[in-house]
């Protein structure tokens, strides 16, 4: 730390945004540069072709694997007792944990005042929904009669029956949908000034419209900015919290059981953490190609990916630390079920994939101590895969290989994934791919009007030291 | 300009307009415009401007107590629901466990704070100021398509109680806009 207060006292600040936003910028540039990407629409290659066809492709496998699913049924599907819970919630559990980086960056970061989530949140907060989207499929199919989904919620009906409101399983109902909806309107509310922008920088009238529609009149009022700011704090305040707790709700589902290794405390926190790690990963899967293809390496930065690898490498540890734990666990319980999973991890069928998740999550992250691989672009993506495949096995380590062989040894047996399986798994991740293209052309993908705040922070900064006391006074003083 | 200016006590009059490049400007603007007497006052900008909210004289915490009364509203939804359906309606004896046994009722209740409120800070923030509006007078600024751009707009309204059509061009004007204009509504008869 002591060196880094040498070279520039500024670094201290946490609103040091020089290294956030490079360039010699105007808010004119800014529209220009951040607005174009949607307005011209010939900017978009046929690189953006080839990935939305990718994507599309696999949102037909996708399709394709409901359909049979929801006409066979879930017998389909490769789990069956003693594994009843196999790819499904996996998935589901994988996906919800890529989407929690986004509220991370944009509500945790935004209440911590850190100004380079700017670049970011917006691109984020959209793989969140779409990731919760993907999660929300799985249960959902699992249910096995999806047209009758609805009964998942409390309303009066002539069956008589109403939820078990004791059941994590339920609480994962509310948790789930409540995460939806709140990250939509996080993200809608965001976006209305930019949709004003757009509106009022659109030259054909049936596409101004659009526009016009989606901004519902916002005028710039400081009137208006001043409720607006006020709601988008709170959300975010209320955001933070709720991420939390849904992934601690989604620990729950295995926590409240008895199962080995499920019957945990760490898991809520160790959950969390595995989420970030995961979102994080995701996040620079998308970033890295994405300032490349469409040049906004001024606008997310190799500081952005720095810290981001940074927050990475933290949350890896804390996951690392959770599965040496559960060897710990096991050791001192004294209870030859959880001292038998663990022998069954490090030594049963499925060992591969254990010692492969400590490479993934436990040795891979480990390079990113070094500022020369946080530097390299090469190196984040290649960690970062292995971080996104790292965390899918973590998922497969806890749920089919503690329900395979737990108490009863005569119900022991195995679990093998069958093609639809894999067609669903590989079908989300298109449908994933598919939107975050279509986003990225049809909506502005990183915030407009928070790039402005920035650049305006960046030049008081800059004349901080001209100037006494506040940025403040800068302007009060003319 | 001179025709218009003799239009400034017509109903359809909104206000004058400074128009600022700087937010800075703005900020400095807005303040001595309040100095000197003028209360309704509004400006019209690209992005938050910090502290041009004081310089207006503007504070409203009518959302903060919505979504605050909403998020209460919510946990006793949330919290009745259940101890309606798992204790009253069709109470389940769950290993003996009391009917009203609410830790596990807190998880739900939860969720239905945040929905509740997170709900309510979004209609919240669109009702209390007026949106969804398409239409405004203010739009027909000339040159307000920048106000979501690269422009800062102060606008001193006609309603303003110490309104004075020359004295109030004649401040706008000292403070170095861009432009100053006159923003009239659209004609009661509409078109």
């Amino acid at each position: 730390m002591a060196a880094v207060e040498k070279e520039e006292p500024v670094a201290l600040l946490p609103s040091s945004n020089k290294e956030f936003l490079l360039g010699n910028h105007s808010y004119k540039s800014i529209d220009e540069l951040l607005g174009n990407i949607v307005l011209d629409q010939t900017s978009h290659g046929k690189v953006w072709f080839k990935w939305l066809g990718f994507g599309f492709l696999f949102v037909n496998v996708l399709v394709a694997s409901i359909a049979w699913l929801v006409y066979q049924g879930i017998g389909v599907w490769g789990n069956n007792q003693p594994v009843s819970w196999g790819f499904d919630i996996i998935n589901f559990v994988w996906w919800i944990g890529i989407g929690h980086a986004g509220t991370l960056i944009s509500a945790i970061l935004l209440l911590l005042r850190q100004n380079w989530r700017n670049s970011i949140n917006r691109f984020a907060e959209a793989m969140t929904l779409f990731a919760v989207m993907c999660a929300g499929m799985y249960p959902l199919l699992h249910t096995g009669r999806p047209w009758v989904a609805y009964w998942l919620f409390p309303y009066p009906n002539v069956l008589g029956m109403w939820p078990q409101f004791r059941s994590p399983l339920i609480w994962d109902v509310f948790a789930v949908s409540t995460y939806f909806t709140i990250s939509i309107v996080f993200w809608f509310v965001g976006l209305i000034p930019d949709f004003a922008t757009m509106r009022d920088r659109t030259v054909q009238p049936a596409v101004k419209k659009i526009w016009g529609l989606l901004a519902m009149g916002w005028r710039g009022s400081v009137k208006h900015w001043h409720r607006y700011e006020a709601a988008y704090l709170i959300l975010a305040g209320l955001s933070t919290p709720l991420v939390l707790s849904v992934h601690s709700i989604v620990s729950f589902d295995f926590a409240v059981s008895i199962v080995p290794g499920w019957n945990v405390t760490l898991f809520p926190p160790y959950f969390v953490a595995g989420a970030v790690f995961a979102g994080f990963a995701m996040v620079i899967t998308f970033a890295i190609p994405i300032r490349k293809l469409y040049h906004l390496e001024e606008v997310i930065t190799m500081k952005h990916l720095d810290w981001m690898a940074k927050i990475m490498l933290a949350t890896g540890t804390i996951v690392a630390y959770g599965y040496l734990c559960e060897v710990f666990y096991a050791f001192y319980s004294g209870s030859r079920w959880e001292q038998y999973l663990i022998h069954n991890r490090m030594g049963g069928p499925y060992s591969v994939l254990y010692w492969s998740l400590w490479i993934c999550n436990g040795l891979a992250p480990l390079f990113l101590w070094s500022p020369k691989v946080r530097k390299n672009l090469v190196a984040l993506m290649i960690i970062s895969q292995f971080v996104s495949v790292g965390m899918w096995l973590e998922r497969f380590v806890i749920i089919p290989m503690s329900l395979h062989r737990d108490y009863l040894p005569s119900s022991w047996g195995m679990y093998y994934p069958t093609v639809v399986d894999f067609g669903m798994f590989f079908g989300t991740i298109g449908f994933f791919i598919f939107m975050m293209f279509l986003f990225i052309r049809f909506l502005p993908m990183i915030n407009i009007f928070e790039i402005k705040d920035l650049l305006l922070k960046l030049r008081h900064e800059e004349h901080h030291s001209e100037a006494d006391a506040s940025p403040v006074a800068v302007g009060g003083g003319e | 300009m001179a025709a218009v200016a003799m239009d400034s006590t017509s109903p359809a009059y909104h206000g004058m307009i400074a128009e600022f490049t700087d937010p800075d400007d703005i900020l400095a603007a807005a303040r001595k415009v309040r100095a000197a007497g003028y209360t309704h006052l509004d400006a019209y900008t690209p992005m938050p401007v910090h502290h041009l909210d004081d310089a207006i004289g503007f504070k409203d915490t009518k959302v903060q107590w919505t979504i605050f009364i909403a998020g209460l509203l919510g946990f006793a939804v949330g919290f009745g629901l259940q101890v309606y359906v798992n204790s009253i309606d069709y109470p389940l004896n769950v290993g003996g466990r009391p009917k009203l046994s609410w830790p596990q009722f807190i998880p739900v209740a939860y969720e239905c704070t945040i929905l509740f409120a997170g709900l309510a800070a979004a209609l919240a923030m669109l009702a209390f100021n007026g949106l969804p509006r398409p239409n405004h007078p203010i739009f027909n600024a000339p040159r307000f398509e920048l106000a979501t751009q690269t422009s800062f707009f102060l606008c001193v309204e006609g309603t303003d109680p110490n309104f004075d059509h020359a004295e109030v061009k004649k401040l706008l004007e000292s403070l170095s806009p861009v432009q100053v204009s006159d923003v009239f509504g659209d004609e009661p008869e509409g078109h």
